[in-house]
């Protein structure tokens, strides 16, 4: 069977910086991959070919084992990979309700209303419920304006939303990088909770406790290339950090 | 520990329990947002009652309700502008090109209409409100598609649209149009309802829902609120900013129908003063210039107060030019307290 995503000899190069150089890995369905590298090894180019934000030079993107080419983030989007920065793309002042189904709202039922763009203000909010629940984020009161959330149920307002509208591959941009402590717990558990939805999940995070807690595998890009990947026993902090600055090198231990 | 105190104080209203109670909660807590300003018109309506006789009177009634209807119409087009995080200063240019474009379509296409000719009205009218939405969209295409400024090209066009409207018929007004334009502008319905009244108070109430209650609302809002959010949801902004620009266009076109129905003539004057008045409404009315947040309510509410001024000064004998200044006042106290109330409650 195919693995859910995989990308294949993937290459960028910006005129003459070579950002990423044939990187080749996989995600499975149900599985936490962890992306880890330091700055500048091209874990962002990477994302952001993946979200459809930027076109690789060279190499294949294959969802399902079918070649994707995702010409925006839009597309990517509707092809089943959802995307969350690290800035979230919540507006602010906006209820959560109205975060959640932002671009997709729902229309009341009649002609007359759908032409107007009645807002169906109830399923929505409904909706949102059900899935903030369906995840078991804490979040009391969905008509609550965005900023008047924590940081950490702003972050599970942004996942939940982004697998609300995706069956296939979530990508995680540094999720807890600006969370406390127990935040950042309940948003590893929420990370756990999409895996076992069967969604594939890809972590890019500098955080090495967080890869160690969430990910089933790993991966360590240095200088455009697949460093390492580790899982099992091999996944520890010794591994991670050896493979991030280059103490150790080689393909897999 | 913010969070684990915001948990523990809403546990007990989660989600599933929130009923036709939460509802009335939140718009509860919308009245009580809006509510000083609300009082501010309250207490001046109560101060001009006590200091003079001739306030609470029919005659002040009809001349303060008309004289609010431009401001209202033009305060609710910006309402939609303001909330996206822009800003329309020309909606009072285009009011006086609008009113003179559709005067000149009366007198130009149809001279000696008689006075009840309901073809030429109509084609007047309709030549009015279109001049209004014309500008309205270039302001839109220019914001939306060249990335300029909306303070830069609705300046740009409020020096347009004056010219025009002036070079029209050298800066005169435009009175020879049909007689039935001026009955319609000033009757009223049982005595004390101006049709211009009227239209205006269904189509506030109409774009009171438009805000509050449709997607074109909704995404006027998140536009102002975060553009790249909107951006990243996969909505055509641009699409939604020259429809909001539009809009406010074609309001001050409809405004400049009921001045022109109240004048009996069209000016290109007739909106100067108008147009800070309606940007000053919408802000006194609670609506952030950043965007993001505005409701027509505030809007209704700040139009309230500055046609409140504008006619009770009069009355208890203030020099009229008093009213800019204590507009001015109030815009600037309504700013200061809003800020306050919000760092307050970012701060909570």
């Amino acid at each position: 069977m195919s693995p859910r995503l995989a990308v294949r000899d993937l290459a960028k190069h910006y005129g003459g910086v070579q950002a990423l150089r044939g990187v080749t890995l996989h995600v499975d369905g149900g599985e936490v991959l962890g992306l880890v590298g330091d700055n500048g090894a091209g874990k962002s180019t990477l994302l952001k070919i993946l979200s459809g934000a930027m076109f690789p030079s060279a190499g294949q993107v294959l969802l399902d084992g079918h070649p994707a080419h995702f010409g925006s983030p839009a597309s990517a989007r509707d092809a089943g990979v959802a995307t969350v920065y690290q800035d979230l793309a919540l507006a602010g002042q906006r209820d959560v309700v109205a975060n959640f189904f932002l671009g997709r709202e729902k229309l009341s039922a009649n002609w007359l209303a759908r032409r107007i763009g009645w807002l169906d203000g109830k399923a929505m909010a409904a909706h949102t419920v059900a899935e903030l629940e369906r995840l078991r984020t804490r979040i009391p009161d969905v008509h609550q304006v965005s900023r008047d959330l924590s940081g950490g149920q702003r972050q599970a307002l942004a996942i939940a939303r982004a697998v609300a509208w995706t069956s296939k591959v979530l990508l995680l941009d540094e999720p807890t990088s600006a969370l406390g402590v127990e935040q950042q717990r309940q948003v590893l558990d929420l990370i756990r909770r999409v895996r076992d939805q069967g969604i594939a999940v890809l972590l890019v995070s500098h955080q090495m406790p967080d890869v160690l807690a969430v990910c089933d595998r790993a991966v360590v890009l240095r200088l455009g290339v697949v460093a390492a990947t580790l899982s099992g026993g091999d996944l520890n902090s010794e591994n991670l950090i050896g493979y991030i600055t280059g103490a150790l090198a080689g393909g897999a231990p | 520990m913010r969070t684990v105190a915001n948990a523990e104080r809403k546990t007990d209203s989660g989600p599933a329990a929130r009923g036709p109670l939460g509802g009335l909660l939140d718009w509860s807590q919308a009245l009580v947002r809006d509510l000083w300003i609300g009082g501010v018109l309250v207490a001046l309506i109560i101060g001009f009652s006590i200091g003079s006789p001739y306030f609470l009177t029919r005659a002040n009634w009809l001349n303060t309700s008309s004289t609010a209807t431009e401001v209202l119409l033009l305060a609710v087009g910006e309402t939609f502008v303001i909330c996206s995080a822009g800003i329309d200063l020309s909606v009072g240019a285009v009011l006086g090109f609008a009113g003179t474009a559709g005067a000149w379509v009366m007198a130009t296409a149809f001279p000696g209409a008689s006075g009840a000719a309901v073809g030429p009205i109509t084609v007047g009218f309709a030549a009015a409100i279109a001049a209004g939405a014309a500008f309205g969209l270039v302001n839109g295409l220019l914001v939306a598609f060249a990335g300029i400024p909306p303070f830069v090209v609705t300046l740009g066009t409020l020096g347009i649209a004056t010219g025009f409207g002036y070079l029209l018929n050298n800066g005169q007004e435009i009175s020879a149009i049909p007689s039935s334009v001026a009955t319609f502008g000033n009757t009223n319905l049982g005595g004390w309802l101006p049709v211009p009244v009227l239209i205006t108070a269904v189509i506030t109430i109409w774009c009171g829902l438009l805000l509050a209650r449709t997607r074109f609302g909704a995404y006027a809002l998140s536009i102002g609120d975060s553009r790249e959010a909107v951006i990243r949801a996969g909505i055509n902004y641009r699409r939604y900013l020259v429809r909001i620009y539009t809009l406010s266009g074609l309001l001050a076109g409809v405004a400049a129908v009921l001045v022109m129905a109240r004048l009996g003539a069209g000016s290109p004057d007739s909106g100067t003063t108008d147009n800070l008045n309606a940007i000053a409404a919408v802000v006194i009315g609670g609506a952030s210039l950043f965007g993001g947040r505005g409701t027509i309510t505030g809007s209704v509410i700040g139009t309230g107060i500055i046609a409140v001024m504008l006619t009770g000064l009069v009355l208890v004998n203030v020099p009229p030019f008093w009213q800019e200044v204590a507009v001015g006042a109030i815009l600037i106290a309504a700013v200061y307290i809003d800020q306050l109330r919000h760092r307050k409650a970012s701060s909570r």
